[in-house]
């Protein structure tokens, strides 16, 4: 089926964008999720991905052209389809179709030329879900008409409604859209002051660091006692994705993006996990993981690791985290600085945990520990915010019961 | 006969029988090997009769408790537990024959003796080898069990379990019911009204331990009115046990009482027959619980042996077993049937009144720390329920906050275990506390109750 390539809201504010190159040609073969092209957007250059696979058949807006978020700017179809009703709608950009025969197809609904979707096809079929999922939907903002049904005959039911990347894959802005709710504040004259003369002395984002080493002797046992249940097993990296994400509720002043003209804050933790695959690293989300137990973690980074390393991730679920996780402890390192991924404004580098000689009350004990490192970037969080987060955490790791309190 | 099928079905209970007729739909040749009845526990000892027995029962309470009120004295009754057991016999054998006869039109070969499983989808059956070119599936079932350990072995005579209950021929004067679960509340129900004097022991703070709150409280609360002795949270120390009685030392909220009855009736858990069958043998693991361990598509750990029923774990219920022998089924005909929603299995306790219940208890949506709202309706306020004079009950219905899903729904009615479905079909199409409401109910029923409770949790109760 052929799949339309519209000009995305890559940012929050953009509504036209110019092409400033086309990374891949009329021809070229094109899976879902590479970059068909650079867009310059009103803040920076950004990248458009591919949202289907097939050939890349026709370019319609040439490098240098600027057209509105929403128009058509290339089509990618097999290599045999016939893709002239897709174009011909485009022309002059106001609408009417001008093939030569009338659509096949029944209109029932008055043909829409602004708005296109960003798959075609299969518009007009009733959508067939059912009533819970339609109330999911109806809150959540999603467009039933892009999700796929996995119930009898296809219907939509709740469960495809809450994989990973919903409703990001529903919504037209899939690479701004699955973040939930945020507040964004305008930095404040010294802020901006700040930011700017921390990027002068330290490059595009002003990192610094912060350090502490975490007794991991009770998050263990946690761990072993909740193995001893069976089911899923439990990592010490779920419960540093846990803890990370329970801690950020309480912090939200470091659970956030700098986005230039504002900070923005966010409501919902989605942990960006640096996984690393054969020829890089990639970083899927975990979505919303301050309201998932430690199993629904344990199971989604286990997928969502193996996905990455089968290179099936969707763009949904590699973007739109609030704050990353870098894990190197499995390497034996014991302590490192994690580069921030941004627009995030946070990043853990996570050491081995291993058994260290420790002073407590006054008698040297072996205990297993473990160093924690946070990058953060200066323009959002300052020494003593951050220092007050890395608190919290050592305090939730060092007693895990703290998730629930 | 041949002696090579294409589906061997280990056990011809709920879960093997129905497996082996939807294997039949699917055109795979298929043999059950059974070592007793056709229809296995449930229709044998198990659900079948002893529902038969729960007529007798309620009809016995009504005409002894209720007649005069409704216009009809019947001046002395006499009660005969012996011919109740043979009417439910009767019940029993026709519903295997049923099954029998179920079997020959599907042209399943059914196989009299015990099944061993071997190496490569071979089942030995005396000196018979039966070999399966597609699948060989254990549906053996449970059987029950007593408690050896507090000296309460079944010896079939004082201490029996409900495979004795069910072919007593009188009420035993006095009978102490270990276990409060669905079976023990049951046959507490049954000897209560053919005028024995039950006592219910159970080690959990309350009957029915894994239904809500509400109906376990309901349901104490009719037992004691019925003058059955409920004691829970009750820990038996110690048994002495003749032929002729049993002597009970039961330690109940710290005190300790002496209990003295002519029998006891064991109905706390079930053993696994799986011993015998060959799972060692042929590499079966089970899993921590000891039930046989499986796959979402119930394979066993042995190439091409898949497991059913009871012993592939919990709930041990007849119409989950049957489900998952269509499933299997399927599975082997090479279909990709939908899994099996295990959180949607309606649970029925077949006591006067029943108690049914699908979903979550309210309890479980604390723990899980679910945002939840819950509407409730009793039924002395339904107007069906007053002219029948059944009035015991309640239907609560337990949705989510925001969207109105339906997370639970517990009924305790005369009539419960026909007015869960209309939940069970609502959850399984993910209707909302809404739809329920939506749906118009007639008057008068007890399902006007439910829809009562729907628009109870939406702040609209009309009738209460």
């Amino acid at each position: 089926m052929a799949t339309k390539v519209v000009m995305e809201a890559l940012s929050p504010t953009m509504e036209e964008g110019r092409i400033a190159s086309w990374l891949k040609h009329e021809g070229d073969t094109i899976e879902a999720g590479d970059i068909l092209a650079e867009v310059e957007t009103d803040k920076a250059i950004m990248e458009l991905q591919a949202r289907g696979h097939g050939v890349l058949r026709k370019i319609l807006l040439a490098e240098g052209g600027t057209t509105e978020v929403g128009s058509l700017v290339a089509v990618i179809a097999a290599e045999d389809e016939d893709i002239a009703d897709l174009l011909a709608g485009t022309a002059g950009g106001t609408g009417t179709a001008e093939s030569s025969e009338p659509p096949a197809a029944p209109t029932r609904e008055p043909p829409a030329a602004a708005a296109p979707p960003p798959v075609a096809g299969g518009a007009t079929a009733r959508v067939k879900a059912s009533p819970l999922a339609r109330r999911l939907a109806a809150e959540r903002g999603v467009d039933l008409a892009a999700v796929t049904g996995s119930g009898p005959g296809g219907r939509i039911v709740k469960r495809d409604l809450e994989g990973p990347g919903m409703p990001a894959a529903a919504t037209p802005q899939p690479l701004v859209s699955p973040i939930g709710s945020y507040e964004d504040v305008v930095p404040s004259q010294l802020r901006k002051t700040i930011a700017r003369r921390l990027v002068q002395s330290l490059g595009p984002i002003p990192h610094f660091f912060l350090t502490t080493e975490v007794d991991m002797e009770r998050a263990a046992e946690a761990r072993a006692s909740l193995n001893a249940l069976g089911d899923a097993k439990i990592s010490f990296n779920d419960i540093i994705v846990k803890v990370t994400a329970a801690a950020l509720q309480q912090h939200r002043e470091c659970n956030a993006w700098w986005q230039d003209d504002v900070i923005r804050y966010f409501n919902e933790v989605h942990i960006s996990m640096a996984v690393a695959i054969e020829d890089g690293l990639i970083t899927p989300v975990v979505r919303n993981a301050h309201a998932k137990s430690l199993r629904e973690i344990a199971v989604e980074t286990r997928a969502l690791a193996e996905r990455a390393r089968e290179r099936k991730l969707t763009p949904e679920e590699y973007t739109g985290g609030t704050f990353s996780i870098s894990n190197l402890g499995m390497f034996g390192i014991d302590e490192f600085t994690a580069v921030i991924n941004p627009p995030e404004a946070g990043i853990l580098a996570i050491g081995a945990i291993a058994e260290k000689a420790v002073i407590q009350d006054g008698a040297v004990t072996a205990r297993r520990r473990m160093r924690v490192t946070m990058s953060c970037d200066h323009r959002v969080i300052d020494g003593a915010t951050g220092a007050r987060f890395m608190q919290t955490l050592t305090r939730m790791l060092e007693n895990p019961l703290a998730i629930v309190w | 006969m041949s002696k090579t099928f294409d589906v061997i079905i280990l056990g011809g209970g709920p879960a093997g029988y129905v497996c082996a007729i939807r294997c039949a739909q699917l055109g795979l040749n298929a043999a059950v090997i059974e070592r007793e009845k056709l229809g296995g526990v449930c229709v044998n000892v198990g659900c079948i009769p002893s529902k038969a027995l729960l007529h007798s029962a309620h009809m016995a309470h009504v005409v002894q408790h209720d007649a005069k009120l409704l216009g009809i004295d019947v001046g002395q009754v006499k009660l005969d537990y012996g011919v109740a057991m043979k009417r439910s016999r009767q019940v029993s054998e026709q519903n295997s024959k049923g099954v029998g006869f179920l079997m020959k039109k599907h042209k399943v070969t059914v196989v009299s003796g015990t099944g061993v499983l071997q190496e490569g989808r071979r089942v030995q059956v005396g000196n018979d080898v039966y070999t399966a070119a597609k699948a060989v599936v254990l549906a053996t079932g449970t059987r029950v069990k007593g408690i050896p350990q507090i000296g309460l072995d079944i010896n079939k005579t004082s201490v029996i379990s409900s495979d004795e209950a069910l072919f007593l021929d009188q009420a035993p004067k006095s009978l102490a019911v270990v276990g409060a679960g669905a079976v023990g509340m049951e046959f507490a129900d049954i000897f209560n009204a053919f005028g024995s004097e039950v006592t219910v022991i159970e080690a959990l703070p309350r009957v029915l331990p894994v239904e809500d709150t509400e109906s376990s409280a309901t349901l104490a609360r009719v037992f004691k009115k019925r003058k059955i002795k409920v004691l829970v949270g009750a820990t038996i120390k110690s048994a002495k046990v003749t032929a002729k009685k049993v002597t009970l030392d039961v330690a109940v909220s710290g005190k300790s009482e002496t209990i003295e009855v002519e029998k006891v009736l064991m109905a706390a858990g079930r053993a696994l027959n799986i011993e015998g069958v060959g799972l060692d043998t042929t590499g079966i693991q089970l899993d921590e619980r000891g039930f046989v361990k499986v796959d979402e598509l119930l394979r066993t750990t042995a190439d091409g042996v898949y497991c059913i029923g009871d012993i592939a774990g919990p709930p041990m219920l007849a119409h989950k077993g049957s489900r998952e022998g269509v499933f299997v089924a399927e599975v082997i005909a090479g279909q990709s049937p939908r899994q099996i929603r295990y959180d949607n299995i309606p649970s029925v306790t077949y006591c006067h009144p029943e108690v049914a219940s699908i979903g979550f208890t309210e309890d479980q949506c604390k723990e899980q720390q679910i945002d939840y709202k819950v509407g409730r309706f009793p039924f002395t306020a339904n107007g069906r329920a007053r002219a029948a004079n059944e009035t015991d009950g309640f239907v609560k219905i337990i949705c989510d906050t925001k969207y109105g899903e339906i997370l639970g729904a517990h009924i305790v009615a005369s009539h419960a275990s026909e007015l869960i479905h209309e939940l069970a079909v609502a959850r399984a199409n993910e209707y909302t506390i809404e739809e329920i409401e939506l749906a118009v109910h007639a008057h008068p029923t007890l399902s006007e109750a439910v829809a009562e409770a729907a628009l109870d949790a939406m702040g609209r109760v009309m009738h209460a």
